[in-house]
């Protein structure tokens, strides 16, 4: 086993955000986890790259247990990440923002910079661009070129769909499918949970903490209980979610009802979701 | 929303042009602008500048000196924490006054050199920044400024109350610094390495001399991978530990770079005055320098300058508007973070930060779609 997560436990606070999470990621594999809002997701992915602490438990990569190793040295152990919501430099240039990504490492990167303007020719076009001034599809594209730059065995992938058109998800996902057939694992967290499930080998569904079922990816888009609570499976559920398409409803929701809502902001939405951020952050 | 932003490129000018001619510019033309400036910062105190810049009973040397020298110096100090790091650190004035108290400790007590007692004190603030990251830099934004609000008072407080350095009374009798020379430079009366009682002038080249020394320092700094990094926390400080940046790490170098530089500005200050007290280490001389750092442009040198400069300036230069001067000055600041929020002087990368909304104090949360966002997607 590549990556080996083992019953962690993450608190914010007293809050038990994870209550016992096994995951095991094979060398080679896209791994998925699939769940709704607060299931734990994204923790797992902080956890494993070194951003929350554990409580309990143990992270063993490449053989080593490195449950206590800080973030920025898992990252030349080979743990690279795209984190929630991008992370993109916004002062820096797409440039600036790759060569950050090989930070930890010297050398020569110019064959993973060209790698990953081949893989984004849409980057190459700007290069000399500020990160901040891009499109959210855009910025995700940078995000997970940024965490390739440094040669990572495991790539963490969070959510790279969020916010985005379902051409650019479709786009993305296939970026993802050629980065893993070029030799890199990929851990997967989703909300999109079809898309996740249909480009994963084996996938993990996670509620309120806990791993709640793990199996094969193409079992879990036929599995009946997946299919209703992740998927939007029968023609009723679907009728029921018609009404709070678009909107703030979008992310509250469970992914029922993201999968009708997602076509309601198209376009517009990345762009004003960060421009939304202005007078609160400032 | 959008309409905010049209105005604000409405109003604020952009030096653009001039950092695209800047850029370009070959190396030997760099150099003779930076002599230029320093040949400039040399003749300021002369009378001529001084009849505009401090009309009246006072004294522009002493102005320069006491006031706008050490506000500069402290201005680029804090600009390695604000500006270069993005941490919000309210209590920079306790850096100050280790400086100036380990100069009044060792000089007198001691009998300790200036220039000993210089670099003693660079070393003393620097681990005083160090004691204060240490525990602190855990916390983000808000929460470090809390502290370091805190950890500002706490050290006037303590002078305050401590027998050994006479309470408020403060300690008197710190020595000058010897002088270096009786040369004359020809033709006027201006001795400037002669550190008296009368003579501003040799006090504020001394000021100068560590300016630039700072200025050299932190610009290298700003162009290494230190630089970089520092950077990448401002902008995202997860995202930067996700890229293999020890960020605990450069923070607190941040810290201590930023609290050195203060320090050696608290020992100027001290061996100018002659005698230092509690009373002139107060929050008053932090928010002042934050304020001359964020409204040059925090995160550029010059920027910095300027801002410092005028912040130093301005309430003097106006002295006579007596008790309205402050007001005029809180309006005139409020004014700037309207029209101008970035700065008089930004750098181009630092513009491009706070253009993208999350002020260079990073956002890992999820993006969720708030009330604005229909309306902006019926525009």
């Amino acid at each position: 086993m590549l990556l080996e997560i083992n019953d962690i436990h993450v608190h914010y606070g007293k809050i038990a955000a994870l209550k016992g999470i096994s995951v095991e990621v094979d060398e080679g594999e896209i791994v998925t986890l699939i769940g709704a809002n607060g299931a734990g997701k994204t923790t797992t992915l902080k956890t494993v790259s070194g951003l929350r602490p554990l409580s309990s438990g143990s992270i063993r990569f490449a053989g080593a247990d490195i449950s206590k190793m800080p973030g920025h040295k898992r990252v030349l152990a080979g743990i690279g990440q795209s984190p929630e919501g991008r992370g993109v430099f916004p002062g820096m240039t797409v440039e600036e923002n790759l060569l950050m990504g090989a930070y930890a490492r010297r050398g020569d990167f110019s064959q993973e910079l060209a790698e990953v303007y081949e893989l984004f020719p849409r980057l190459a076009e700007r290069k000399s661009q500020a990160g901040g001034t891009m499109s959210g599809g855009e910025q995700q594209m940078l995000a997970i070129g940024r965490a390739l730059m440094a040669k990572p065995k495991v790539l963490l992938l969070d959510e790279p769909s969020m916010g985005l058109a379902p051409k650019l998800v479709q786009q993305i996902f296939s970026i993802i499918v050629e980065i893993n057939r070029r030799g890199t694992t990929v851990l997967l967290v989703e909300q999109n949970a079809s898309q996740a499930l249909q480009i994963a080998h084996r996938a993990y569904v996670l509620e309120t903490g806990r791993v709640v079922k793990s199996a094969p990816a193409a079992d879990l888009l036929d599995d009946p209980q997946v299919r209703a609570a992740y998927l939007g499976g029968g023609a009723d559920a679907q009728v029921g979610t018609d009404t709070p398409a678009g909107g703030p409803a979008a992310d509250a929701s469970p992914s029922v009802a993201r999968e009708v809502s997602e076509e309601a902001p198209l376009v517009a939405a990345p762009e004003t979701v960060e421009e939304d951020d202005t007078p609160s952050s400032s | 929303m959008s309409g905010v932003a049209s105005r604000r490129r409405g109003v604020g000018f952009s030096l653009d042009p001039l950092r695209d001619r800047w850029e370009s510019a070959p190396g030997w033309a760099r150099w003779v602008v930076y002599l230029l400036l320093i040949v400039g910062a040399l003749l300021l105190p002369s009378q001529g500048i001084g009849s505009f810049m401090a009309p009246g009973e006072s004294d522009w040397p002493t102005m320069l000196s006491d006031q706008i020298g050490i506000y500069v110096l402290l201005g680029l100090g804090l600009n390695v924490v604000v500006g270069m790091a993005g941490l919000l650190d309210l209590g920079y004035v306790a850096f100050y006054a280790v400086g100036g108290y380990t100069i009044a400790i060792f000089a007198t007590k001691y009998h300790w050199s200036f220039w000993e007692t210089l670099i003693l004190a660079i070393l003393t603030a620097s681990l005083a920044g160090v004691l204060l990251g240490a525990p602190t830099l855990r916390l983000r934004g808000d929460y470090l400024a809390i502290v370091t609000l805190g950890f500002g008072e706490i050290v006037r407080v303590t002078a305050n109350n401590l027998d050994y350095v006479n309470g408020p009374r403060g300690v008197q009798g710190i020595p000058h610094p010897p002088s270096l020379s009786e040369w004359t430079v020809a033709g006027t009366d201006i001795q400037p390495f002669k550190y008296g009682l009368l003579d501003s002038r040799p006090y504020y080249y001394l000021l100068v001399f560590l300016i630039v020394l700072a200025i050299i320092f932190v610009k290298r700094l700003e162009m290494s991978r230190v630089g970089r990094a520092w950077a990448s926390i401002r902008e995202d400080e997860d995202a930067a530990e996700l890229m293999g940046v020890p960020t605990f790490k450069f923070k607190l170098a941040a810290f201590a770079i930023g609290a050195a530089i203060g320090g050696s500005g608290g020992v100027v200050f001290a061996a100018k005055q002659t005698s230092i007290n509690p009373g002139s280490f107060t929050f008053m001389v932090s928010a002042l320098v934050l304020a001359g750092v964020v409204l040059g442009g925090s995160g550029n040198i010059p920027g910095v300058i300027v801002g410092a400069f005028l912040l130093a300036w301005l309430p003097e230069r106006f002295r006579g508007l007596s008790d309205y001067r402050m007001l005029i000055f809180g309006l005139a600041l409020v004014a700037m973070m309207i029209f101008r929020p970035e700065g008089l002087w930004p750098s181009r990368q630092r513009k491009a930060e706070l253009a993208e909304g999350t002020g260079g104090m990073g956002s890992m949360g999820a993006e969720v779609a708030g009330p604005g966002t229909a309306a902006e997607v019926t525009k």
